[in-house]
């Protein structure tokens, strides 16, 4: 038995336990005049195949710049990228670029949030398709082309005989980012990365995209990571949450431990800055003090200092001088704060108290027993 | 108070101590073909026929999605544009045929917040220089001078007064918004028009500027017109909502109304779409998916232009436009098959 038949055995015994996708320590920084900007630092998360992971967090947090780093698009010769990504049991940040390049569109594939820019304004809708196809699979021009057009109707596009022959800008929003979506599926890729992929788009064309990549998902058991600042996107996609700030990971935990157990003062700020539809109006927004750090000069200890309004709770300048580790709190829920759980408790309970429980009009509905 | 308006068509809203009162406005943007002669050969009709009032201290969400009309109809009502028909009264008086010229005094009592807080910005005058800009354009001259009121704005604003000489290039987006609305509140208006004034900041920083707008409306008795297609913040920060499609007014009613029970299809069916920031709810959550996309304005359907989506819609609805009609008090609908009350329990 060759070297090559042992590893592929071990990955088929493996696959069973190993996630489809594990990001390990994963850092990237860019040197500029100005200094290093650590853009991301030292995140870690894993996502089996057909589930879905929400990477929360606002501009500057670092969550664009860990899915360009996971596709292999972060330019190597402006930026320093160590840790480990694994595809299937495949290292991809030592590997070399050619090796992702063949990857990329095929097993793994990406949406962006603006499918204007990302989709080329001189060639046909059918033209990039069916590019698309031919660098990954050895078929005829026709024979993509038809293809194109299957995938297109897949994605709910009328009349796709018509469209292939449409340049991007005779499609409206909701079109140009089915067309993307559609690109991005040419290939079946087993680890969809959506970066924002409804921000730009209305309401219900967001809620035609969404649907879509649930459905898409249950058939061919895709997993995704899902790039959003949208916390009810989150609630209506996601199995697990990475919420980021700063370039590094604050919580992670199931849906139902960052929305009804959250620990992370960060977490409560974003959940307490959203307007929701369903509870009484008059209840104040209770928004996060100051502005986002800048990833150049970051706070020695924990990046959430200067906007905390809990530092003065735990003993000491810890919150200045400490980095907080991200440790445990149940199997799957872990929190970077340097407050007692006891504490973090009770000033969840007191600030979100409300929220924590499900709402009334859901019982029947799973995440009761856990309480 | 209701009145059928005198044409006998859309029913409205009629308030006697309105501050603002627009009545059938309409706003067409000419369609001219190619050639020397520019000649007309149809109209965009961006807003027809719509008619609302607000009273003082009051905010009137405008929802819809893009291409609805909106942003339109907020700058027809500043007068940035001008009417194609209707009427626009600002405390009893008609403006609807003022010039520019004529419409600068008006100027002090309304004003506008834009969306873009990069671009409403001149980059190369100072913070002080943007909010002193109102006062010397009206003449004002403050008893402590103008340097010392634009810095108790700043403040008031959560900006720093020490800032007075900076350039907006220093500033975050969020930062730039409270500028923005430090000139907009610089010669106390009655009446703001905000289009779109959160949607281009973080989720954090969104909050600090709706709890800023709303403060400034407690303390000045602010009247906001708010634009926005954001439907949490429009029913978070609005006492009425007007639903809009293509053009036209679907719904008005009360905020908490629009959301618990949604009288008009495409009302339903916007509200059903918003995904709810609670995973359990979310679960639970009956979705109506609207199929297709929004025909052009420039040939809308016959009778309701909503029915080439709605999934009750039926002949009449091709044959008839239907009307603003009162479905419930305070509640308006322009549907021919309303939806039945209370959809949503609360």
């Amino acid at each position: 038995m060759s070297a090559a038949e042992t590893t592929t055995a071990e990955r088929v015994a493996d696959r069973g336990t190993d996630p489809f996708l594990k990001v390990e320590d994963l850092r990237v920084l860019f040197p500029t005049e100005d200094g290093v900007v650590s853009a991301v630092d030292g995140v870690s998360f894993s996502v089996q195949k057909g589930k879905t992971l929400a990477i929360v967090g606002e501009s500057g947090s670092g969550k664009s710049v860990t899915s360009q780093a996971i596709m292999g698009l972060v330019n190597r010769k402006t930026a320093t990228m160590t840790g480990e990504v694994r595809l299937d049991g495949e290292e991809l940040v030592s590997a070399r670029p050619e090796q992702v390049r063949s990857l990329r569109g095929k097993r793994m594939a990406m949406i962006f949030q603006d499918p204007l820019s990302s989709l080329h304004p001189f060639y046909t809708v059918g033209k990039q398709l069916s590019e698309a196809i031919r660098v990954h699979q050895n078929v005829s021009k026709a024979a993509a082309l038809k293809q194109s057009m299957e995938m297109l109707a897949r994605v709910g596009i009328p009349s796709p005989e018509r469209r292939i022959k449409d340049y991007p800008h005779n499609l409206s929003g909701g079109m140009r980012q089915r067309v993307m979506i559609a690109m991005a599926l040419l290939n079946d890729p087993e680890l969809l990365i959506a970066d924002e992929p409804t921000t730009a788009l209305d309401v219900t064309v967001q809620a035609q995209i969404l649907d879509l990549l649930r459905d898409l998902q249950k058939e061919f058991g895709t997993a995704i990571v899902l790039i959003t600042h949208d916390l009810g996107v989150v609630a209506d996609m996601a199995d697990d949450v990475v919420v980021m700030y700063g370039g590094r990971i604050v919580e992670r935990g199931g849906i139902d431990d960052i929305y009804y157990r959250p620990e992370m003062p960060y977490t409560w700020g974003l959940l307490g800055s959203v307007p929701r539809m369903d509870v009484n109006r008059s209840e104040r927004l209770e928004p996060i003090p100051g502005q986002p750090p800048s990833l150049i000069r970051l706070p020695t200890g924990c990046v959430f200092r200067p906007r905390c309004p809990y530092h003065e709770l735990v003993p000491g300048d810890r919150c200045d001088t400490e980095r907080p580790e991200l440790l445990p709190v149940s199997p799957d829920h872990a929190v970077r704060c340097h407050l007692e759980p006891a504490q973090r408790r009770e000033i969840a309970l007191e600030r979100l108290g409300a929220h924590l429980e499900p709402a009334p009009d859901a019982v029947g509905t799973t995440g009761m027993e856990d309480k | 108070m209701t009145v059928v308006d005198e044409s006998g068509t859309n029913q409205v809203l009629r308030r006697e101590d309105a501050l603002l009162r627009v009545d059938r406005v309409q706003k067409y943007f000419p369609i001219t073909g190619g050639g020397v002669l520019k000649r007309k050969v149809g109209d965009v009709r961006a807003v027809e026929e719509i008619s609302f009032d607000i009273v003082p201290g009051e905010t009137l969400g405008i929802v819809g999605e893009s291409g609805c009309g909106k942003s339109t109809a907020g700058r027809t009502i500043m007068k940035l544009l001008d009417p194609t028909g209707g009427k626009i009264e600002f405390e009893g008086r008609d403006i609807t045929e003022l010039d520019r010229r004529a419409m600068v005094p008006l100027r002090r009592e309304m004003q506008m917040i834009f969306q873009d807080p990069y671009s409403a910005l001149n980059p190369r005058h100072t913070v002080g220089g943007i909010i002193s800009a109102p006062f010397k354009v009206q003449g004002v001259k403050p008893a402590r001078g103008i340097q010392a009121e634009v810095q108790d704005l700043m403040a008031r604003v959560g900006l720093n007064p020490e800032h007075f000489n900076r350039y907006p290039n220093e500033f975050s987006g969020g930062q730039r918004q409270r500028i923005g609305i430090a000139r907009a509140i610089a010669l106390r208006p009655k009446l703001i028009v905000c289009d779109e004034p959160v949607s281009a900041l973080d989720v954090s920083i969104q909050a600090q500027v709706v709890n800023l707008l709303e403060d400034l409306q407690d303390e000045f008795q602010l009247a906001y017109v708010f634009i926005a297609h954001d439907l949490s913040v429009v029913r978070h920060i609005s006492d009425r909502i007007a639903v809009m499609y293509l053009g036209r007014i679907m719904e008005i009613a009360d905020a908490e109304k629009i959301y618990s029970s949604p009288r008009h299809p495409y009302t339903h069916a916007l509200t059903s779409a918003v995904p709810l920031p609670d995973p359990n709810a979310e679960r639970a959550r009956e979705r109506i998916l609207l199929k297709g996309d929004l025909p052009s304005p420039i040939n809308p359907p016959s009778g309701c232009v909503f029915r080439t989506r709605c999934p009750k819609a039926q002949q009449r609805c091709a044959d008839e436009i239907p009307l603003l009609r009162e479905l419930a008090p305070g509640h308006y609908g322009a549907c021919h098959f309303p939806e039945e009350k209370h959809l949503i329990p609360v």
